[in-house]
């Protein structure tokens, strides 16, 4: 079903919510609303504006949900603008649900974007007091702290699995958060943490935990009214969805460059998908992809073209109507977040930057290293079905996409979700349910920029014009000694020159093959410098010939003296012979392109005849 | 400090044309128009020598009470006109030639997307940004 996102929301395509999602969405909007004619009151001035009632959610009420969803105010704040409502100056369905997802997806880790929106999300949790026990919005979702763009996992089994986990991180972020938080009495876990996220005040009025039935995971959705309920210790169920904002909150300050913009940071493997991908364009990495098969690569994308230009005005920072690899990784990005329902930035973002990406990302040969080394337990099926999953969501859109969808199982999901961030999947080979996986997030990137230096060298070379195509064979006389260096390989039998096709491959010639019962000639290449391609036939008839003897008597030692000189001679022999084939083709050759001389002379003394004869005229 | 700027493209269209919005652009659009003529002599009284000898910048096209308009040509025939207001004296001819040359290279940045067909109306934000850089602000 979908929201009207026709509604006053201008941005992106409109929503799409799942039955529960519409159901839940529906049932706080009418809350919110309800309660908006009611008034708790304390809303800012849109409040008054809003129509009240029917089709609006007053601010006030809408604001404590918010709050009680647990996410920090900056966070709310981005929510409340992105879905539209700062701009319409009131909460419609269309913004309400918009703000939902919104919250949802920042709860899950997801930055906050109209990105987000698109993918499945679990419903937003909101700590409100317990008594709307049977609200229970069932996905349980994701937890991931990273800003993976991850499905929606229905299986209780991962929210169980991802309790454990959200509790070790948990764990590792409330050390962090403390310093946020002003955190008062209760125990250093979780419970503190919440409180002390974000907007303090609120939250230790809104924080309820929901106690029982409900592993943690379920949101509830409470009266705004009722929400700033409830003080008091929460179970450790709450930390799930705390940990979830924590991660939230915590990715921007863990970051080095603290850059706030999460959904236009790339994450792992979205690079690698990425690079992938710009490697089937180009493969030379360090190289870049020329207009227009971006363009066509592009408009696979179906989104529009003015979108699609602006992307690229944005992608393209130098103008030069071609892609490096960062350049492509930030296009491609933002297509991504733009079919997945973000709004395009007004310019580009940071974290999209191509130097960022330079330095954040090294070269994908070095990138592939570090998978390696990281990835241990993750074997390499589970990492495309991370790229799928990941790029799952931009799949559903972007079906005509050369990508490899695979649908990812949900056991698949619920392996990776076991084992923690999507986002650090170099992290699964470590400790899978390690709290330090935010940080080693953060870590990551700083500690690849070792490599930053040898990339940046690689993009410089890169950013040089694209070295020219391999020349086409020369024709002329002196391209058969270089051709023939080429031939030099033995098992290449390249052509000669442009002008001579490939020698006509040697009749198969028994008399040799059978006098050389005992020849080696796959040993001789050295001394067959000119007949490579000969001596690939050669080496050819022999084996298949000869066959078995001769295979089997090469291979054998010549004990006797003997032997191995009447073996010496026949090798003589054949490469005398070789060497007069070639022979023969050089002078066929030589002689073709003495004709060819011959004719070019002829057409220069027709013209200069013409000149001649035209030039007493001009001068006159 | 431009009133008005306007891309014409080769078949004499305009491809993008942005007035200061509290006039009547109608009028804008209308002495843009008219200085094509102006333009295309310009380029035809050079028409005979190569294409290098002729000036990019054309200067000056014509001079009414209130504007001035003043034109620029690239070597594919795209012309750019600008409009400026006969009041502000200070405009020096530098200028309005720094302003063409920045006008040319945005478009030859929007030429470079390769989303960009010629001949479309020329929809980049960053046109319009730098364009709007060069106006005058009025509000």
């Amino acid at each position: 079903m979908e929201a009207a996102a026709g509604g006053g929301c201008g941005s992106g395509p409109p929503l799409l919510l799942s039955e529960g999602e519409q159901q839940c969405y529906s049932e706080l909007f009418a809350r919110c609303a309800g309660a908006a004619a009611g008034g708790p009151g304390s809303g800012p001035p849109e409040a008054a504006r809003a129509a009240p009632g029917a089709a609006t959610a007053a601010a006030g009420p809408v604001a404590d949900l918010f709050r009680a969803s647990q996410l920090p105010a900056e966070t709310l704040h981005q929510i409340t603008e992105l879905c539209g409502a700062k701009r319409v100056g009131y909460f419609g369905p269309t913004q309400f649900y918009v703000a939902l997802k919104l919250i949802a997806a920042a709860q899950s880790g997801l930055p906050v974007r109209i990105e987000s929106i698109q993918c499945e999300l679990p419903l937003p949790r909101f700590m409100m007091s317990k008594t709307d026990g049977e609200i229970r919005f069932g996905n349980p979702a994701e937890l991931h702290g990273t800003k993976m763009q991850i499905p929606y996992l229905i299986t209780e089994k991962n929210t169980f699995k991802r309790m454990d986990d959200e509790d070790k991180q948990q764990e590792t972020q409330s050390p962090t958060m403390s310093p946020l938080a002003s955190p008062p009495s209760s125990p250093p876990h979780y419970q503190r943490v919440p409180l002390s996220h974000g907007y303090s005040k609120l939250r230790s009025s809104t924080e309820q935990m929901h106690p029982a039935p409900y592993d943690a995971r379920q949101p509830l959705v409470q009266p705004e009214g009722a929400s700033t309920g409830g003080p008091g210790a929460k179970p450790p169920r709450h930390q799930t969805s705390l940990i979830r904002s924590f991660s939230v909150e915590r990715e921007p300050q863990d970051n080095n460059s603290n850059y706030p913009d999460e959904p236009w940071r790339i994450t792992e493997e979205q690079r690698e998908y990425y690079v992938n991908q710009f490697r089937s364009l180009q493969p030379d990495p360090s190289s870049f992809i020329s207009g227009s098969v971006a363009k066509n690569f592009f408009t696979k994308s179906k989104l529009s073209i003015p979108e699609l230009s602006y992307i690229w005005e944005l992608s393209d920072a130098d103008c030069d109507g071609a892609l490096t690899l960062p350049e492509f990784c930030a296009a491609f990005h933002l297509i991504v977040a733009r079919k997945n329902g973000y709004p395009l930035p007004e310019g580009l973002p940071p974290t999209l930057q191509p130097e960022y990406l330079q330095a954040a990302f090294p070269k994908p040969k070095w990138e592939c290293a570090l998978f390696d080394s990281y990835s241990e337990s993750m074997p390499a099926n589970q990492q495309p079905r991370d790229l799928n999953r990941m790029e799952k969501l931009s799949i559903k859109d972007m079906a005509d996409f050369p990508v490899p969808i695979q649908d990812v199982t949900g056991d698949d999901k619920q392996a990776l979700k076991n084992t923690v961030d999507e986002v650090l999947p170099k992290d699964m080979s470590e400790d899978p349910a390690t709290p330090k996986d935010s940080n080693s997030l953060k870590a990551r990137p700083r500690s690849r920029s070792y490599s930053s230096t040898s990339i940046e060298e690689a993009m410089k070379r890169g950013e040089d014009p694209p070295t020219p195509p391999p020349r086409p064979q020369k024709t002329h006389s002196r391209a058969s000694s270089l051709d023939l260096n080429k031939v030099f390989q033995p098992s290449v039998p390249a052509t000669k020159s442009g002008l001579l096709p490939p020698p006509p491959a040697l009749p198969p010639r028994p008399c040799p093959s059978q006098d050389l019962p005992y020849s080696q000639p796959p040993s001789k290449p050295i001394r067959r410098k000119f007949r490579p391609e000969n001596q690939a036939t050669e080496n050819q008839e022999p084996s298949t010939t000869v066959g078995g003897p001769a295979s089997v008597a090469a291979a054998k030692p010549h004990p006797t003296v003997q032997k191995q000189s009447s073996k010496q001679k026949k090798a003589i022999q054949t490469a005398i012979r070789k060497n007069k084939e070639a022979n023969a083709v050089l002078a066929r050759l030589n002689s073709e392109l003495q004709q060819q001389l011959k004719e070019v002379h002829q057409e220069r003394i027709a013209l200069e005849n013409q000149l001649e004869q035209l030039r007493p005229v001009t001068v006159l | 400090m431009a009133v008005c700027v306007a891309v014409i493209a080769k078949e004499n269209y305009p491809l993008y044309i942005r007035s200061v919005p509290t006039e009547n652009e109608l009028k804008f659009h209308y002495m843009v128009h008219t200085s094509l003529d102006v333009v295309d002599e310009k380029i035809s009284a050079m028409g005979k020598a190569l294409v290098d000898q002729r000036e990019l910048y054309l200067g000056l096209l014509y001079p009414t009470e209130d504007y001035k308009v003043y034109g620029y040509v690239t070597n594919s025939r795209v012309k750019f006109v600008m409009v400026v207001d006969s009041s502000n004296t200070a405009l020096r001819d530098n200028e309005i030639r720094s302003m063409f040359r920045k006008l040319h290279s945005s478009y030859t940045d929007v030429m470079c997307n390769p989303f960009y067909n010629p001949g479309d109306c020329i929809q980049s934000r960053a046109f319009d940004s730098m364009v709007t850089s060069m106006m005058i602000q009025v509000c």
